[in-house]
C-alpha cells in the first residue's frame, strides 16, 4: 500500500516516459548494441569461459571446470602431476611489457621536441609537418614492418652500410628484440606525436618567457614549465601507443623471429591448427586484465589531477 | 626580437627535426627504390627494371586477395558507417538517453582491448556457432573493430554543428525524416565521409583479426603479404607494397582534404 504510494508520488516528479519503442534513440543505439554484443561482448565471455575449460585431446576444448590454462602460464606439470614452477612464459609477459613501455619512451623521446618544433613554425607549414606525420601512418602496417626488414635484413640496407663503414659484414640486425623495437617504434610513432603536439600547441607562450624573466634557463623551463602542462597530451600519447605495443603480434612475428614471442604471438601461436585453446585463452584474459588495469589507472590519475585543479 | 634572444627557442630542434622526418619516410621510399631493381634478391641492386610490375599485376592469387579485401572492406564499411552514424545521432541529439556514457563506451569499445583478444575470442564464436564462410566471418568481424573509426569523426562533426539549422527545419514544419536528409546529413557529411574513409583504410589494412578468422579461399591482402614476405621468396613483393603505399596515401590524403574542406566551411 505505502509502497504504491511512494511509487506513484515517484513517478509524478519525473518527466513522463516515453515507451521505448516510441523513443527514437532506442532505434538509433540498437544496431550498435547488437552489433558489439555479438561479436564483442558475447565472444568476450565465451573466451572467459573457454580459459577455464578442459583442453580437448584432439585440440579445442571441453566445458569441464579447470585452471590449467591459468596454471601453465607459471608452472609445468610434471609425469606424476607435481608442479614445477618454469618462468618461460613468465619472460614472455615480462619481455611484453619491457618492449611496450620501452616503444612508448622512445617515442615520447622524440615526439616531444619535435611536437614542439612543429608548434613554432608559421601556420601553414605547421598544417603541412602535421600532415606529413601523419601520412605515413595510412600506409598499411604490415608493409611498414616490412620496410624495416629490408633495411635491417640479410643483404640489408643498414648491414652494408655498416659493411661499408669498416664493420664486420654478415652481421645480423634481424630477429632480436631490437629488431621487433626498432619496427614497434616506427608504427607507433605518428600516435605519440599527434597528442603531444595538440597539447603543445594550446600552451601559453607567455609562461615561458615569465619563467624566463624569473631567471628559468631553458632546461628549468622544460622541466616546470613546458612538460607539467604538456602531461595531458603526453599521457593521452603513451595510452595509445602503449596498450597497442602490449598487443603486438606483427612486429614480433617479423622482425623478432620464433623464439623472441611477445603475448601476442604466443596467443596466436595457441589458436593455430589443434593447439592449446585454454591455455591461449588464458594469455588473451590476461592480456586483457593488464590492459584494463592499466586504462583504468591512466583513468583514475586523470580524474584525480582534474579534482586537483 | 633576434632569434638568439628568443627564450622560446631550444637551440638543436630544427636538425632533429629534419632528422625525424628522413627516418619517418626512408624506409617506404626504400620499398619503392627497390621495387623498380630487376634482381630477384631483394636487397642486392642491379638495374633498373618495371618487370616485377607487370608480373604483380598478372599474379592472380594477388588479385583475388585484393578482391577479397576490397569486398570485406566495401561491406564493412557500409554496416559500420551506418551503426556509427545511427549511434552518433542517438548519444548527441537525442532526449533524455539513459546510460548516454555507457552508450558510447560500448560503441568505442573495440579501442580499449588489444585486437589479438578479440580476435581469438571472434574465432571460438564462430567455431561454436559453425560459421564456416571465410567472407561473412571477416565481414562480421570488421564492422565490428571499424565501428569507432567511423563514429569518432561523425560524432564530432555533430557535436560542433549548430542545433539552429535543424530547428529551423521543424519550424518550417519539416517532419524529422525530411529534417535528417536535407538539413543534417548534407551538414555532416565531411564527417560521415572522413569516418567511412578510415575505417575502409584500417579494414583494408587489417592483419590480427583477418589473419586467425580467414579460410582457404578468402585470404585478405596483408594476409597474403605476410605469406609472401615470411616465404621470402617474391621479388614481386615490393612492387604490391609499393602500389600498396600510393594507394593508401592518395586515399588518406582525399579523406584529410575533405576533413579540412568541411572544417573551413563549418567555420
Amino acid at each position: 500500500m505505502t509502497d504504491s504510494v511512494l511509487h506513484a508520488t515517484a513517478e509524478a516528479g519525473r518527466a513522463p516516459r516515453v515507451r521505448f519503442w516510441h523513443d527514437p534513440s532506442f532505434w538509433g543505439l540498437l544496431p550498435s548494441r547488437l552489433l558489439m554484443g555479438f561479436a564483442l561482448i558475447l565472444p568476450i565471455f565465451i573466451i572467459a569461459a573457454v580459459s577455464v575449460a578442459t583442453r580437448g585431446a584432439h585440440g579445442g576444448f571441453a566445458w569441464d571446470f579447470n585452471l590449467a590454462g591459468y596454471r601453465q602460464i607459471l608452472f609445468n606439470e610434471g609425469w606424476t602431476g607435481e608442479l614445477e614452477f618454469t618462468p618461460q612464459y613468465l619472460l614472455i609477459i615480462v619481455r611484453t611489457f619491457l618492449l611496450a613501455g620501452a616503444t612508448t619512451l622512445i617515442c615520447l623521446l622524440f615526439a616531444v621536441p619535435v611536437a614542439y618544433f612543429i608548434s613554432r613554425q608559421p601556420p601553414g607549414r605547421k598544417a603541412a609537418l602535421i600532415y606529413l606525420v601523419t601520412l605515413p601512418f595510412w600506409a598499411s602496417m604490415i608493409l611498414r614492418v616490412y620496410a624495416w626488414m629490408i633495411i635491417l635484413g640479410k643483404d640489408g640496407t643498414l648491414p652494408r652500410l655498416l659493411e661499408y663503414l669498416g664493420l664486420p659484414s654478415g652481421m645480423s640486425l634481424m630477429f632480436n628484440d631490437g629488431a621487433t623495437l626498432t619496427a614497434m617504434v616506427y608504427t607507433a610513432m605518428p600516435l605519440m606525436v599527434l597528442p603531444v603536439f595538440a597539447s603543445i600547441e594550446k600552451l601559453d607562450g607567455t609562461l615561458i618567457e615569465a619563467s624566463h624573466d624569473l631567471y628559468g634557463s631553458r632546461w628549468v623551463t622544460l622541466r616546470r614549465v613546458i612538460l607539467p602542462l604538456t602531461a595531458p597530451g603526453i599521457v593521452a600519447g603513451a595510452i595509445l601507443v602503449f596498450v597497442p605495443s602490449l598487443g603486438a603480434v606483427l612486429e614480433p612475428s617479423l622482425m623478432g623471429g620464433g623464439k623472441q614471442m611477445m603475448m601476442g604471438t604466443l596467443i596466436q601461436l595457441q589458436f593455430g591448427g589443434g593447439r592449446n585453446w585454454p591455455f591461449g585463452a588464458a594469455i588473451a584474459i590476461t592480456l586483457m586484465a593488464l590492459v584494463m588495469g592499466f586504462l583504468i589507472f591512466a583513468a583514475l590519475r586523470a580524474a584525480r589531477r582534474e579534482a586537483a585543479l | 626580437m633576434s632569434t638568439r634572444h628568443d627564450v622560446k627557442r631550444y637551440p638543436g630542434l630544427g636538425p632533429l627535426s629534419v632528422l625525424f622526418f628522413v627516418y619517418l619516410y626512408a624506409p617506404l621510399a626504400v620499398v619503392v627504390i627497390y621495387s623498380f631493381n630487376a634482381n630477384n634478391i631483394a636487397g642486392v641492386w642491379t638495374h633498373f627494371s618495371l618487370q616485377w610490375y607487370s608480373s604483380a599485376l598478372r599474379n592472380t592469387a594477388l588479385i583475388n586477395a585484393l578482391k577479397t579485401s576490397l569486398t570485406v572492406a566495401a561491406i564493412a564499411t557500409v554496416v559500420c558507417t551506418l551503426v556509427a552514424l545511427c549511434a552518433a545521432l542517438a548519444i548527441i541529439r537525442g532526449k533524455n538517453v539513459r546510460f548516454r556514457k555507457l552508450s558510447e563506451t560500448i560503441v568505442n569499445l573495440p579501442l580499449l582491448l588489444p585486437e589479438i583478444v578479440l580476435a581469438v575470442a571472434t574465432l571460438i564464436l564462430f567455431s561454436l556457432i559453425d560459421v564456416q564462410n571465410g567472407v561473412i566471418r571477416l565481414t562480421i568481424a570488421h564492422s565490428a573493430f571499424c565501428t569507432p573509426f567511423a563514429f569518432l569523426p561523425i560524432r564530432a562533426r555533430l557535436q560542433g554543428m549548430s542545433l539552429d539549422f535543424e530547428e529551423a527545419s521543424a519550424d518550417l514544419y519539416a517532419d524529422r525524416w525530411t529534417t535528417f536528409r536535407r538539413v543534417t546529413l548534407p551538414l555532416i557529411f565531411p564527417g560521415v565521409f572522413s569516418g567511412a574513409m578510415l575505417a575502409f583504410l584500417i579494414s583494408m589494412d587489417d592483419f590480427i583479426t583477418s589473419n586467425l578468422l580467414s579460410t582457404g579461399g578468402t585470404t585478405t591482402l596483408p594476409v597474403y603479404i605476410f605469406s609472401l614476405i615470411r616465404s621470402g621468396t617474391s621479388p614481386e613483393l615490393n612492387a604490391i607494397a609499393t602500389l600498396l603505399i600510393l594507394a593508401s596515401l592518395v586515399l588518406a590524403t582525399v579523406a584529410l582534404l575533405v576533413a579540412a574542406r568541411g572544417n573551413r566551411d563549418n567555420a
